[in-house]
């Protein structure tokens, strides 16, 4: 019964668009899911819902039915601000040859006991 | 986890239908036909939502409905399971191999889908009115039956909360939303009646089972309070004709089992 019409009553001069009507689709969320206390929530996927409250409950029936969780996160999907895929070489430049970052590249001094 | 099907995990120590299959007591008469009355009502609800998978409105939609399906069918088994105690027959037998006339559903549960403002509507009436019958059943002097109870009744609080959201975004949501969601009440409605109907067999159930009458002032509480949040008039229509718990149905319940049984009764001794 989704889609088509209904109502059986189009006459031609109303302003139907017809069955087919462009709807707007629901906007998309980001589901975190935290599988037990003490630990973080961690991303689980995504899911469309109208607004908050059902997406907390559509993230309820899609990520959470065998067990999985003790709490849930949604968030707009638009909220979340990204790294620029493109910026990648820039962001996340290998440390090789940077030794120097770590605290193993660094030689003890004689006489420090608890370092 | 040590369990062969990872579909049967059930966590803490739920009573599963597997358990009362091999419980030594034996429910009295009476009492097995309340829970055939109330597992038929869940699994002709399950076969009802079943419809959906694949066709509600959003994907999200179609998974919180087919949950809501097999919650139901989860209390059919335990209901139908415990009845079949009585009479040596097993929750498949009551299912698939009873006739129409044999069935204990109220007619509520076997309405057509229609739209699904009026699929919505009937969960509405359905998860109100289990609430409240199951959280007082939970108590019930009969300890199986108690404990089915106090199981489902964690599970319809969700079906609750689903059904109230949607009626409430469809009541204050567009002029169609609320024309549908109006029409879909109003053809609801009719079937309300039959739910607090008592009938001869609850006078022989004593505290074993929950008076239906005895749930109509709560039902109407909780059922005014969501329609006052969304703006709606309880429907001024007279009620139908019940009878399902005596075995007389409408015309809608012969096509379900149609569908339902076929598979079982053209393949007997078929396991699934």
């Amino acid at each position: 019964m989704t889609g088509g019409s209904t109502t059986g009553d189009d006459g031609a001069t109303a302003p139907s668009t017809g069955p087919q009507e462009a709807r707007a689709a629901w906007p998309l969320w980001e589901v975190f899911v935290r599988s037990s206390r003490g630990l973080s929530h961690v991303h689980a996927g995504s899911l469309h819902a109208p607004d908050a409250e059902m997406a907390v409950r559509n993230a309820r029936d899609l990520y959470t039915r065998r067990n999985e969780g003790v709490s849930l996160w949604v968030v707009p999907a638009s909220s979340i601000i990204t790294s620029d895929p493109d910026a990648k070489d820039a962001f996340f430049e290998s440390p090789q040859g940077k030794d120097y970052r770590h605290a193993t590249y660094y030689t003890k001094s004689e006489g420090v006991k608890h370092l | 986890m040590s369990e062969a099907s990872a579909t049967r995990i059930t966590p803490g120590n739920a009573l599963r239908p597997e358990d009362i299959a091999l419980l030594e007591t034996r429910p009295a008469d009476a009492v097995a036909q309340y829970a055939l009355g109330l597992g038929d009502d869940a699994l002709i609800l399950a076969q009802r939502l079943g419809w959906w998978i694949s066709r509600a409105p959003e994907l999200e939609e179609d998974v919180a409905l087919a949950n809501i399906a097999l919650d139901q069918i989860g209390h059919a088994r335990s209901f139908l399971t415990y009845a079949g105690r009585a009479w040596d027959r097993t929750e498949d037998d009551l299912a698939y191999f009873r006739r129409e006339p044999e069935f204990r559903s109220v007619h509520l549960v076997e309405q057509p889908n229609g739209d699904f403002a009026r699929t919505i509507a009937r969960q509405l009436v359905v998860a109100l009115y289990q609430w409240e019958l199951y959280s007082r059943l939970a108590g019930s002097t009969d300890p199986t039956l108690a404990a089915i109870a106090a199981k489902a009744v964690k599970e319809v609080d969700y079906h609750r909360d689903h059904s109230i959201q949607w009626v409430l975004r469809l009541a204050l949501g567009t002029e169609e939303s609320r024309r549908r969601m109006i029409a879909g009440l109003t053809l609801t409605w009719p079937y309300v009646e039959e739910l607090f109907a008592d009938y001869p067999l609850i006078d022989a159930l004593g505290d074993a089972g929950v008076r239906p009458s005895s749930l109509r002032a709560p039902f109407d509480a909780a059922v005014q309070a969501v329609l006052d949040e969304a703006d709606l008039e309880l429907p001024a229509v007279p009620g139908a004709v019940g009878g399902g718990r005596l075995g007389r149905h409408s015309e809608h319940l012969g096509y379900i089992l149609a569908e339902m049984q076929v598979l079982a009764r053209e393949h007997p001794g078929a396991s699934w």
